[in-house]
């Protein structure tokens, strides 16, 4: 009676087992990612080969599974702000990067992204920025979502700048920047008039430059 | 530098792109990469095993010596390789820290050659990783603690310039130090022997005279027992006076507690002394005497377990309190139900609540004398239900007690257990101070950028040479980043003292705050250009020009360089380095002046320039970092 008992306990808890383990699998080969081959992206990227190998060593270095998470990746660039809070800058960032807006950033999106910044054309990379800006990707930059994006730069300074940062500072640089690129003064700012004054504007032209070399 | 994630400083460069539209001023120029070097593998032979890795790997942590320039001396030109004569096995988990970012603590490897290795590579220990990091401390532990026995032996030589107090109260407290004390301790643990042995034997009967029953021996041998009460308290007196006049703060020791043991137990016998032989008062005199038997408390100097015992109760407190509170409340309840059970019967012991009282202690503990008992079916009931919770009761708390000795025991044997938490905090304290210098390393980098600039116009060229010194390729990529950030948002990163200054300052001179951000914003930029014109070695950038201002406002920017920094990299070659700038100033005139002070003039009264007051109030650091006490002197206003 009591071996009946206890065969029967034990049978559940295996099949309980068996199951579990499946599931497990179905969990990790999702979070396990492996990039397309190294020709494609040779073809899809502007890198060249041996660029393509060491970016791919760096991340895989740094995340493992193939995939950065949103958290990861605010951890990661947070770290080069030790001063202030990067993760709402991190947050927009990584929306720009995450193209088709799956929760996460894989090696393909990480290196179109970085193609585009580095080795774009400089209609790209503006295109990218004004990607950037514009949070629900609607086609404008309204003054909110670049408040937005302002209060998030300014927070990766932190709290011991010079001089002290003042709570209309953001909001300040955001009427700059929109007498300077609200052409029609509607109130946004549409792709071509960003690209528009960009271009105009020999610091912003000289500035995108600035990082070619990078890799 | 963020260790560790260096793979991914390209992509935040990259990043930063996203700040360009946003940003007012240009931006700064990129690092010059001078030699443009694809990855390679490096070989590191340790003592014949051959480790390869990339470079970037290494240069991953640049301030331990893989990661610097450390490691070019161990370059073997002919074979190309790094050859380290060091253990290879240790040199395994160093490896793998650059690797995977994490440091593991092996546990077959002894605990001093893995920290000889981790200070031979110049890394800290406290790096280790949170899985390995408690049996290591453990085992540091054990050895420090071995080491520190060792050490106790040899420590019994006397320490120079002790003078004769401090002498005698190292004999009191360690016995051991020197024979004297050791005779001293004998002697004195004798004497309480036999106080306490007399106090004991005086109560017995000894033999009987024929005309009268049985005496105790102490009013039979009168004169021989208060002789040797006498010789005990002579001694115990003597040692006490000795003890009050070698303690180092007598206060302290009248308060302890075997002080106070000490007094009770001589206290009687000089009472007994001055008190007369009056009828009344030696009842009282009789009643003293239980006092004597605190004479055997005295053993606990030369007993560690009795202190332990002590301490224990002591810190056990709350838990008989407990013990004792709930006994109380089943003792209430169970007299009160028996009183009432038994009044009916008749003859019956249970007289009162209190007299049962007696009944259920002696129940409940399990005793049972059986000198009352209960007659009624009732009070038999209550009787046997008393007993059983009365086992209960006690049973509870006693683990407790028993447990809370077995942790105090052993925490005794390892006293340092509080020792290893401030060792924890301090752990936690360097890793921060480690993670801030990365901060505290870009503001340092850019007063040496500075410094640079100043030496370019005052053309020296050696000292140049000398500024170009440790900072990788990394850090300044890492620091161009940063700047281009203060650029995009026209404010500079300080660090925290001057920040807090500042805030005082701010206060102090009530500056309309409009005026100030409107001014930094328009004077940011233009203002670093010009002083390009100008040489000053100006760190903050919020000044204004004062052709644009007709109220005669002038901020005039502060040297914040020079005050409260935590040098991470400072060099005395920096130090002297600034007062040969300043001496040159004060010889050379080329027509180069160098502001060195804050001076802030608030709009547009005039009040005196600030500088005085200012410069001593930054605090003078510690001689490792530029002297600000030259500067103080040379306080000149720069004419803009």
């Amino acid at each position: 009676m009591g071996a009946l008992m206890v065969i029967f306990s034990l049978q559940p808890k295996q099949k309980r087992k068996r199951r579990d383990s499946v599931e497990d699998e179905l969990e990790l080969s999702a979070v396990r990612h492996r990039p397309e081959g190294l020709e494609q992206l040779e073809a899809q990227t502007r890198f060249s080969r041996k660029e393509l190998q060491i970016l791919y060593r760096g991340f895989k270095n740094e995340c493992p599974s193939g995939v950065v998470n949103e958290d990861t990746f605010k951890d990661i660039y947070s770290q080069f702000f030790p001063q202030g809070d990067a993760s709402t800058y991190a947050h927009f960032l990584f929306n720009a990067f995450d193209t088709d807006h799956d929760g996460s950033v894989s090696f393909e999106d990480f290196v179109t992204g970085l193609s585009i910044l580095l080795r774009g054309t400089v209609q790209e990379k503006l295109n990218w920025a004004f990607n950037l800006y514009d949070i629900n990707k609607d086609g404008y930059i309204t003054k909110e979502e670049m408040l937005d994006i302002m209060k998030a730069i300014y927070n990766m300074m932190g709290k011991c700048t010079y001089p002290i940062l003042k709570e209309e500072t953001p909001r300040q640089h955001v009427e700059i920047f929109f007498q300077k690129m609200d052409k029609n003064k509607d109130g946004v700012v549409t792709i071509d008039e960003f690209i528009d004054c960009c271009q105009n504007d020999e610091n912003i032209m000289r500035s995108m430059q600035l990082f070619e070399n990078v890799i | 530098m963020a260790t560790g994630v260096a793979a991914w400083l390209p992509f935040a460069r990259a990043a930063a792109i996203g700040w360009m539209p946003v940003a007012n001023c240009p931006m700064p120029p990129a690092p010059r990469e001078h030699s443009k070097k694809q990855d390679e593998l490096i070989i590191l032979n340790v003592s014949g095993r051959r480790f390869q890795t990339w470079r970037t790997t290494l240069d991953r942590y640049p301030d331990t010596l893989l990661g610097s320039t450390e490691k070019e001396f161990f370059y073997n030109e002919e074979t190309k390789e790094y050859f380290f004569d060091r253990d290879p096995d240790a040199f395994r988990s160093v490896l793998n820290f650059y690797r995977t970012g994490k440091l593991h603590y092996p546990r077959y490897e002894c605990i001093s050659a893995f920290d000889e290795e981790l200070a031979f590579f110049g890394i800290i220990p406290e790096i280790i990783g949170d899985c390995c990091y408690e049996e290591y401390k453990d085992r540091k532990r054990e050895n420090a603690e071995r080491l520190m026995d060792d050490q106790e032996e040899n420590k019994d030589s006397k320490l120079p310039n002790m003078n004769f107090r401090e002498t005698m109260w190292r004999a009191f407290e360690n016995p051991h130090t020197s024979t004297m004390a050791l005779v001293f301790y004998y002697v004195t643990g004798f004497f309480i022997a036999v106080s306490v042995i007399t106090n004991v034997v005086e109560t017995v009967p000894c033999g009987s005279t024929p005309n009268q029953k049985d005496v105790p021996c102490g009013e039979r041998y009168t004169v021989a027992f208060f002789c040797m009460d006498t010789a005990c308290v002579m001694i115990f007196t003597v040692e006490y006076l000795l003890r009050l006049f070698a303690a180092p703060s007598r206060y302290r020791f009248m308060r302890s507690v075997m002080s106070i043991i000490d007094v009770v137990a001589i206290l009687p016998y000089y009472i007994g002394l001055v008190m007369t032989n009056n009828e009344d008062v030696s009842g009282a005199f009789v009643t003293l005497r239980v006092f004597r038997v605190f004479r055997i408390f005295k053993f606990s100097r030369h007993s560690q377990g009795l202190r332990i015992l002590g301490y224990t109760l002591k810190s056990c407190a709350s838990e008989l309190g407990f013990l004792l509170f709930s006994l109380t409340m089943a003792i209430i309840i169970f007299a009160t139900v028996m009183f009432y059970a038994e009044k009916g019967s008749s003859s019956s012991k249970f007289t009162s609540i209190p007299a049962s009282f007696w009944y259920t202690i002696v129940t409940m503990t399990t005793l049972g004398y059986g000198d009352m008992v209960p007659k009624t079916i009732a009070g038999k009931i209550f009787g046997s239900i008393c007993s059983l919770s009365g086992v209960l009761v006690i049973a509870l708390p006693v683990p407790v007690i028993v447990s809370n000795f077995s942790r105090i025991y052993h925490q005794n044997q390892r006293a340092d257990k509080r020792r290893a938490q401030k060792v924890q905090k301090a752990r936690l304290a360097r890793i921060r101070i480690a993670k801030k210098g990365s901060s505290n390393a870009y503001l340092q980098s850019k007063r040496n950028g500075l410094l640079n600039e100043l030496l370019d116009l005052t053309g020296s060229e050696e000292e140049e040479q000398h500024m170009n010194k440790t900072s990788s390729l990394l850090e300044s990529q890492h620091h161009h980043l940063l700047h281009c950030l203060e650029k995009t948002t026209a404010h500079e990163f300080v660090d925290e003292q001057l920040f807090e200054q500042n805030c005082i300052e701010g206060a102090q001179f009530s500056r309309s705050p409009s005026l100030s951000s409107q001014e930094g914003f328009t004077g940011t930029c233009c203002t670093h250009r010009s002083r390009k014109r100008i040489p000053l070695p100006n760190a903050s950038l919020s000044t204004t020009h004062t052709h644009t201002h007709t109220q005669g406002l002038q901020e005039l920017s502060a040297i914040h360089i020079q005050c409260g920094d935590q040098p991470s990299l400072s060099t005395s070659s920096r130090s002297s380095l600034n007062m040969k700038s300043s001496e040159r100033s004060r010889i050379n005139c080329r027509g180069q002046q160098i502001t060195t002070a804050v001076i802030s003039l608030p709009s547009p009264t005039n009040f005196p320039p600030d500088g005085d007051g200012h410069s001593p109030a930054n605090p003078i650091p510690a001689p490792p970092t530029i002297n600000t006490t030259t500067s103080s002197n040379i306080v000149k206003v720069s004419a803009l």
